[in-house]
């Protein structure tokens, strides 16, 4: 019986092109990934089944933790016409190189008395541990109101558009200290809130 | 100058990339996957208007279709019907309450009484913010549409009868 002759291929591929293909997906995906900023009141937020992305513009939030609260506002611009009218209302005058250094702070929690020794430090120092103390509540010196008063007085100014409020709290925290932020907010007429929360699968 | 020879024959220049094409995947499958999960959730919630001057906050409940739920300490809660004091609480932990939702649901809905059915979730002092989250997100699960979040007026009754089974 004649036998069909089959040609033997080589199994080995050129892989080079796979290689580059790769590298440049990667390349891509790193410099389109936003770098997590580091937080300076670490929280782990509580898990949801809801699907609805928090706002990357024209957002504050608000990060509840060991009984402290931090404030941050979405923009760097908008940041930087926050600070401005803080400084306003406090009588503190900050030059624009201070301003400029406020508007890549991410999420803060000092009081506006100690802001200007706060922007003097480097990013390394101002995460250690008893640098943030946290933004005042107090009814006598509501620090807090007008975080969120003249951040949104900024995002209307600067992108015309309301801003919205999330707050951020850890799973632990008790009610009482979320309420007493919640009733800051309410006093303002802010009666929507978000509340960040991680994904989780819904159960059917 | 004297060249090193290292033999006559050239070696072939070409390199097994197989490994490093694996390797490649790999980090592009990691980034992939960590970038989508870091975006984080919000749950939209509203808080009623604390302006009691304005004539359209006050909202008109039906006792039969009311259902209110306290939230207390260790992820326990009270939950009665109607009026305060009317029915006495029924004290579950917070994962066994979605069955009671759906139970008074179904009797408040046969009883033919107009208007929704309404949760009115009330956290005292003793649960914390997770609790708070957990019950919003199992209302909205339930897809139970009116529901009211009251934090402002716990009644002293219902305060002691938290206080009596040890929740608050």
């Amino acid at each position: 019986m004649p036998r069909i002759k089959v040609k033997r291929t080589s199994t080995v591929t050129d892989m080079t092109a796979m290689c580059d293909v790769a590298a440049l997906l990667l390349t891509f995906f790193i410099l389109t990934a936003t770098a997590k900023q580091p937080e300076p009141l670490a929280v782990s937020t509580p898990s949801s089944t809801y699907e609805f992305k928090v706002p990357v513009e024209n957002n504050a939030i608000l990060t509840i933790g060991q009984g402290k609260v931090f404030f941050e506002v979405a923009g760097q611009k908008v940041k930087a016409r926050t600070l401005e009218l803080i400084g306003q209302q406090y009588n503190i005058s900050f030059t624009p190189e201070e301003v400029k250094k406020f508007s890549l702070v991410a999420s803060f929690g000092v009081p506006v008395s100690g802001l200007k020794s706060f922007l003097a430090l480097d990013g390394g120092e101002r995460m250690k541990p008893g640098v943030q103390t946290g933004i005042p509540t107090d009814s006598t010196d509501n620090q807090l109101n007008s975080w969120v008063l003249q951040a949104r007085t900024a995002t209307a100014e600067v992108n015309s558009q309301p801003m919205r409020v999330s707050i951020k709290g850890d799973s632990k925290e008790e009610y009482p200290v979320v309420k007493k932020i919640i009733d800051v907010l309410q006093k303002q007429k802010v009666n929507k809130f978000l509340l960040v929360t991680n994904a989780e699968a819904r159960r059917k | 100058m004297a060249e090193l020879n290292t033999g006559g024959k050239k070696a072939t220049p070409r390199v097994d990339m197989t490994p490093m094409v694996d390797l490649m995947f790999l980090l592009v499958t990691f980034f992939i996957l960590t970038t989508s999960i870091s975006t984080p959730q919000a749950m939209d919630i509203v808080k009623p208007d604390k302006d009691d001057n304005n004539k359209d906050n006050r909202l008109e409940l039906k006792a039969s279709k009311t259902m209110t739920i306290l939230l207390g300490k260790n992820d326990k809660v009270a939950w009665y019907m109607g009026e305060a004091g009317a029915t006495a609480p029924t004290y579950e932990n917070l994962s066994q309450v979605e069955k009671s939702i759906i139970e008074n649901r179904k009797v408040a809905d046969a009883s033919g009484v107009k208007g929704e059915f309404v949760v009115l979730v009330k956290p005292t002092s003793g649960s914390n913010f997770k609790n708070f989250v957990d019950i919003m997100d199992e209302l909205e699960i339930l897809k139970v549409k009116v529901r009211q979040i009251d934090d402002d007026n716990i009644l002293d009754s219902e305060k002691e009868s938290m206080k009596s089974q040890g929740i608050l």
